[in-house]
């Protein structure tokens, strides 16, 4: 029909798309390009009067090079030209050049908002719905801003005809999705509900799309649509498909429209109207019904969109969660289709399977299909499907069949892709510490994990099983007796080194009655590992070496003469030289006593969440859900292994100061953020100090729980001293201020002694803390607004009586900050228990100092006061912004007046890395904008703090001198004061 | 809602492509790369889905055409299927048997009839009769305005 029209209109844009094609070569095509883009330019440049029609064609060829892959940087002008054109081609042209270009050019969007903006208002319908696809391809900032409240009068109004009424929708929908506050609520959103019964299908489509997504920002607005949907639906999944006409898709009426009102109910929890529920009910039950009848056709399409309406429902039934009748049927229909002879159903069915189980009521049902997954597990020829094949197997896996399913994941393992290795280490990791059949088949699951996938064994896994063996004592004898046998493998890897080492430091004692596994044939065994090992393991088993010399006093000359030799005592690698040097000192200075003191067994790991788990959630975020949900509903079913771990095993005295594990990368991402799920921190954290009595007593000097200090600065604790005193403890102490808070050491290269500097970029953590009481911190900032909470430990067994924290804002800072402190209910802290106080804070404008706590109680009949900071500081109120570079050079420049600027240049406090910086950016609130700088190195950053008085925006840029081990700061904002105290702040975390 | 629609002959030329959120040039080439090259290594067999950074793709090859959909975590995969099904048969409908030199010729069509089907990311309009109507109103306006033209240039006109 229309060929008539195709082409014909541009025979010169055809005649070009011929010419590239011919062309043999890439150079040749180039050349044919040039040809044309000169000719193009002359002819924009010269000719004042190129009519519309060739305006069009030109336009049309440079949109054809630039879909080539081709830079194109003029025509942007005619384009404009074309898109205020009256002619609907001309103009159709014009919007498409814009849309497809303008992604590059952000000033041009400006330049054409007016044109559309007389486009959006005109009576013309087709002129309308070019615009409105404008607007919602490019959804751009600025369209929003200018654009967004024309739009809704578009949806609502009578007199709009019905594409315009879809088209606007999605548009707004758009804007929304772009920028949430630009689009205006009114009485609109009470009428857009009511689309929902409109007439016209390919509307409702389009409005229910809009809905979901406005719904799911604020689901009360839109809580009538539930109604509305589930009748919509209704009459959708009972009409016949001759129904709905040119909405039926092969045989399935309205599979889009049906989707579409099935994810918006899963906004919603099960409607609470009985008569409601029982209709959505029963809309379910007939899509299952239907998936059971025999296809309308062959066609691929009708079981496409058949099962698509399908794989809905079942989301919806798993999201509400409360008819065990539909689960498990939704189950058993997943379930045919894991055996389909289509890919895609087979994919599918193991995904939604695996939210299946997460469900109590289907968690049986699922189950049974284990074998059906592990052969998939071994047949399927897809990664993809394999993939969801682990999962699934990950998600059903409880007590009862963890051990089957472990050992076929393990048998997996060994020819698994290799895109897949490294998270199945971790969900074998994971299930075998969760649902362990008992501890010697835990220790010989993660044993079997490193031989056969040493390469994926990431950190986190192998601490994490030093972590348990330290922990259960019934064990570690078995643990001891494993890793020996396992190091006699010629070929082992140095992840097995690492734990082998690590256990047998520990451990080597319980097996040494055994002649085969004697001191000396431990050492010897492991020392034939060392010097294929690399420099962090060999650290490692440097720290194993002295703890042998406290276990076994017999081969104390050996040992020595390890540390001693020039390879270690002499090693360009500066750390192993330290540790030769200072535990060959250690060892001849310190007497048995002194060293079985210092080198005593690691104390127990306080208990946590395994840092495995959180490491999986970090790499799947989706996974995490499914963990979430099952955790909650399981409780019949808790974690079996005790969940004890510190994040990494360095606090330990002999390890401390392995680098490796200082820069590995710190794995506990903050499990919980809000207020509440901090109380279990600090109190976790107590009984560490018992643990770290030996090494503490050992650094004595370093260790800031000074004793009669009631009057402690915790800004002003003195740096680590690089002794081998302070090299063994203040580590493992910046590992226990971080780890109750589970927060991210920042790559442990943080003196504990910068409070400062480490507050500034984290919320949480240990605040204070002597013999007598602990402060946790926890805080939240939003905008000019924070929350503080602050638990008081009572570390003693006996109460504090007439506790009383307050507050102060010293000076200046009580006008530009606004605090308010709630009082504690109580007055008395009970021996070991723990209390809370919030406190607000609210910024009125720039402050440097922090305010003051200051807590008085008295503790056995004397008063006490403590006095300290709190970490309250300027960047707190500080959110980050996101711009272009254009913007941000603009900003630049203007801000260039004397004071504005502050540029630093300063010499490394720690050693310069680009994940670490970026973290520490990003953790001071600044938003990193990538790109804006030519040099990959640099950081250009951008935001804005928050007062209540003012908001003054702040540009930054750091640049990194490796050689010098410099940095260069420049800061931009628009106040003196604000420039010179973030310098200030960001000096000390650098 | 879906991120970007490529179509890809097998020699891996790009021969349409529409965002639906903004990305920087860079960035789009080295996505349709990374794409292409991962899903013309696919065997025929394989699921029409596979999970890419934070996409799911999801792509069907017709002759020698593919045609490749990113799409968030919680859409539907199979109705994008019939997605990129319903835009084939529009092509297929409007230029008579499609093949992928109609797409070539006449790149800006295959984009105004997307934009039927699609807008901002969502589909906008099922109906294949309705698009089709569409799609005919616009060739009808552009007829007429080529019709004028004729005339014009019949009379000498520029």
């Amino acid at each position: 029909m229309p060929n008539v029209a195709k082409g014909d209109g541009m025979r010169g844009l055809a005649v070009f798309i011929s010419d590239i094609r011919n062309c043999k070569s890439k150079e040749a095509e180039q050349k044919r390009i040039n040809k044309e883009l000169a000719n193009i330019r002359s002819k924009f440049k010269g000719d004042k009067t190129l009519d519309g029609y060739s305006k069009k064609k030109y336009v049309c060829k440079l949109l054809f090079i630039f879909l080539l892959g081709h830079d194109i940087d003029f025509g942007h002008m005619e384009a404009v030209n074309l898109l205020s054109s009256n002619k609907y081609t001309e103009k159709q042209i014009g919007y498409l050049f814009i849309s497809v270009l303008v992604n590059t050019n952000s000033d041009l969007i400006r330049l054409i908002i007016g044109s559309i903006k007389n486009d959006l208002l005109s009576r013309n319908a087709v002129h309308i719905c070019l615009a409105l696809q404008c607007i919602a391809n490019i959804g751009s900032k600025e369209m929003a801003e200018s654009l967004a409240p024309e739009i809704p009068k578009l949806i609502v109004s009578g007199e709009t005809i019905d594409a315009v009424k879809q088209s606007a929708c999605l548009c707004l929908l758009r804007l929304f999705r772009t920028s949430p506050d630009t689009v205006p609520s009114g009485e609109w959103t009470q009428r857009v509900g009511h689309l929902l019964n409109d007439q016209h299908l390919g509307v409702v489509t389009a409005a229910t799309s809009l809905i979901h997504t406005l719904a799911q920002k604020t689901p009360e607005d839109f809580k009538n649509c539930v109604s509305l949907a589930i009748s919509r639906l209704s009459r959708i999944v009972t009409s016949s498909y001759t129904d709905l006409q040119d909405y039926t898709y092969y045989f399935v009426p309205a599979p889009w429209l049906s989707v579409k009102l099935l994810r918006l109910l899963q906004v919603y929890p099960p409607p609470e109207d009985p008569a409601a529920r029982g209709r959505l009910n029963e809309c379910l039950e007939t899509i299952l019904n239907k998936a059971q009848e025999p296809p309308k056709s062959k066609k691929v399409q009708h079981s496409n969109a058949k099962n698509a309406v399908l794989f809905e429902a079942i989301n919806l039934i798993i999201h509400h969660d409360t008819e065990p009748t539909l689960l498990v049927r939704a189950c058993n229909q997943l379930g045919q289709f894991l055996q389909h002879r289509e890919t895609n159903l087979r994919y599918l069915a193991l995904e939604s399977m695996c939210l299946l189980a997460s469900s109590e009521f289907s968690h049986e049902a699922v189950k049974k299909h284990m074998d059906t997954v592990i052969t998939a597990l071994k047949t399927e020829r897809d990664v993809s499907v394999r993939q969801r094949a682990v999962d699934l197997l990950y998600g059903m896996c409880d007590k009862s069949n963890a051990e089957e399913i472990v050992a076929e994941m393990l048998a997996y393992l060994e020819t698994a892709d290799y895109s897949i290795r490294e998270e199945m280490v971790l969900k074998v990791a994971i299930l075998a510490e969760k649902y362990p059949v008992d501890y010697t088949w835990y220790v010989d699951t993660i044993l079997n994990l490193i031989r056969i996938a040493g390469d994926y064994v990431s950190d986190e896994v192998w601490f994490r099983v030093i972590q348990i063996v330290i922990n259960r004592d019934d064990v570690q004898g078995y643990a001891a007796k494993v890793v020996f046998e396992a190091l006699q493998a010629p070929a082992c890897h140095e992840n097995m080194v690492k734990v082998g080492g690590y256990i047998l430091g520990e451990f080597g004692n319980l097996i040494a009655g055994d002649q085969r596994s004697s001191p000396m044939v431990q050492f010897q065994l492991l020392h034939s590992k060392y010097h294929l090992c690399s420099a962090p393991t060999r650290g490692l088993l440097l720290s194993t070496y002295i703890k042998f010399i406290n276990l076994f006093p017999e081969i104390k000359g050996q040992l020595q003469d390890v540390l001693r030799n020039n390879n270690n005592l002499r090693n360009a690698d500066a750390e192993l030289q330290q540790r030769a040097i200072e535990y060959l000192q250690l060892s001849t200075v310190a007497s048995q006593d002194v060293l079985a003191t210092v080198l005593e067994e690691m104390p127990p790991f306080p208990e946590r969440e395994s840092s495995i788990l959180a490491k999986l959630k970090k790499k799947k975020p989706n996974v995490s859900d499914i963990e979430v949900v099952k955790e909650g509903k399981k409780s019949s079913n808790p974690p079996t292994l005790n969940n004890s771990a510190a994040n990494t095993p360095e606090a330990t005295p002999a390890s401390a100061p392995v680098p490796v594990m200082a820069a590995a990368p710190a794995p506990v991402q903050s499990a919980s953020d809000d207020l509440l799920g901090l109380s279990a921190g600090p109190a976790a954290a107590a009984p560490i100090t018992n643990n770290f009595a030996a090494p503490a007593s050992f650094a004595a000097p370093a260790a800031p729980a000074g004793g009669g200090g009631l009057l402690v600065d915790v800004f002003d604790t003195p740096p680590a001293q690089n002794n081998v005193s302070s090299a063994l403890a203040p580590q493992a102490e910046e590992n226990f201020f971080n780890a109750p808070a589970g927060e991210t050491a920042p790559s442990g290269d943080t003196p504990a002694s910068e409070l400062d500097g480490r507050f500034a970029i984290k919320n949480n953590g240990v605040l204070f803390e002597n013999e007598l009481l602990q402060i946790g911190v926890k805080a939240e900032y939003k905008g000019n607004l924070g929350r503080l909470g602050l638990f008081y430990g009572n570390k003693t067994s006996y109460p504090f009586q007439f506790f009383t924290p307050t507050v102060s804002c010293p000076g200046e800072l009580a006008s530009a900050l606004n605090v308010q402190t709630k009082p504690l209910d109580v007055n008395t802290v009970e021996g070991g228990a723990q209390v809370q106080q919030i406190i607000n804070v609210e910024c009125i404008s720039d402050f440097v100092d922090a305010p003051v706590l200051s807590i008085k109680f008295s503790y056995s009949g004397s008063m006490q006061q403590i006095n300290l900071m709190l970490p309250v500081m300027l960047n707190k109120f500080f959110e980050p912004v996101e711009m272009d570079a254009t913007t941000f050079f603009n900003r630049w420049k203007q801000l260039n007046s004397p004071g504005q600027e502050e540029q630093k240049i300063f010499k490394a406090t720690f050693p310069i890395d680009s994940d670490t910086s970026r973290t520490k950016l990003l953790g001071f609130g600044f938003g990193l904008l990538d790109g804006v700088d030519p040099n990959p190195d640099n950081f250009v950053g951008a935001g804005i703090i928050k007062a209540q008085s003012s908001q003054v925006g702040c540009l930054l840029r750091l640049e990194p001198n490796m050689q010098a081990q410099m940095y260069r700061l420049t800061l931009r904002t628009s106040s003196t004061s604000v420039t010179t105290r973030l310098a200030d702040l960001l000096l000390k975390l650098f | 809602m879906m991120k970007f629609m490529l179509l890809f002959s097998r020699q891996g030329k790009v021969r349409l492509q529409q965002w639906y959120s903004a990305t920087q040039e860079k960035e789009k080439k080295k996505i349709m790369r990374e794409l292409i090259t991962i899903i013309l290594a696919r065997k025929p067999k394989m699921c029409s889905f596979l999970e890419w950074k934070e996409y799911k793709i999801v792509y069907k090859r017709y002759a020698s055409l593919y045609f490749c959909c990113a799409i968030e975590k919680g859409d539907n995969e199979l109705l994008t299927l019939e997605i990129i099904h319903r835009y084939v048969e529009l092509l297929d409908k409007y230029f008579g048997s499609v093949c992928e030199l109609d797409i070539i010729f006449n790149f800006e069509k295959a984009y105004f009839i997307l934009d039927e089907l699609m807008l901002g990311g969502e589909i906008q309009e099922t109906s294949k009769k309705n698009c089709l109507k569409a799609i005919a109103a616009q060739d009808l306006l552009q007829e007429e305005a080529d019709a004028t033209r004729n005339v014009l240039e019949e009379m000498g006109l520029p």
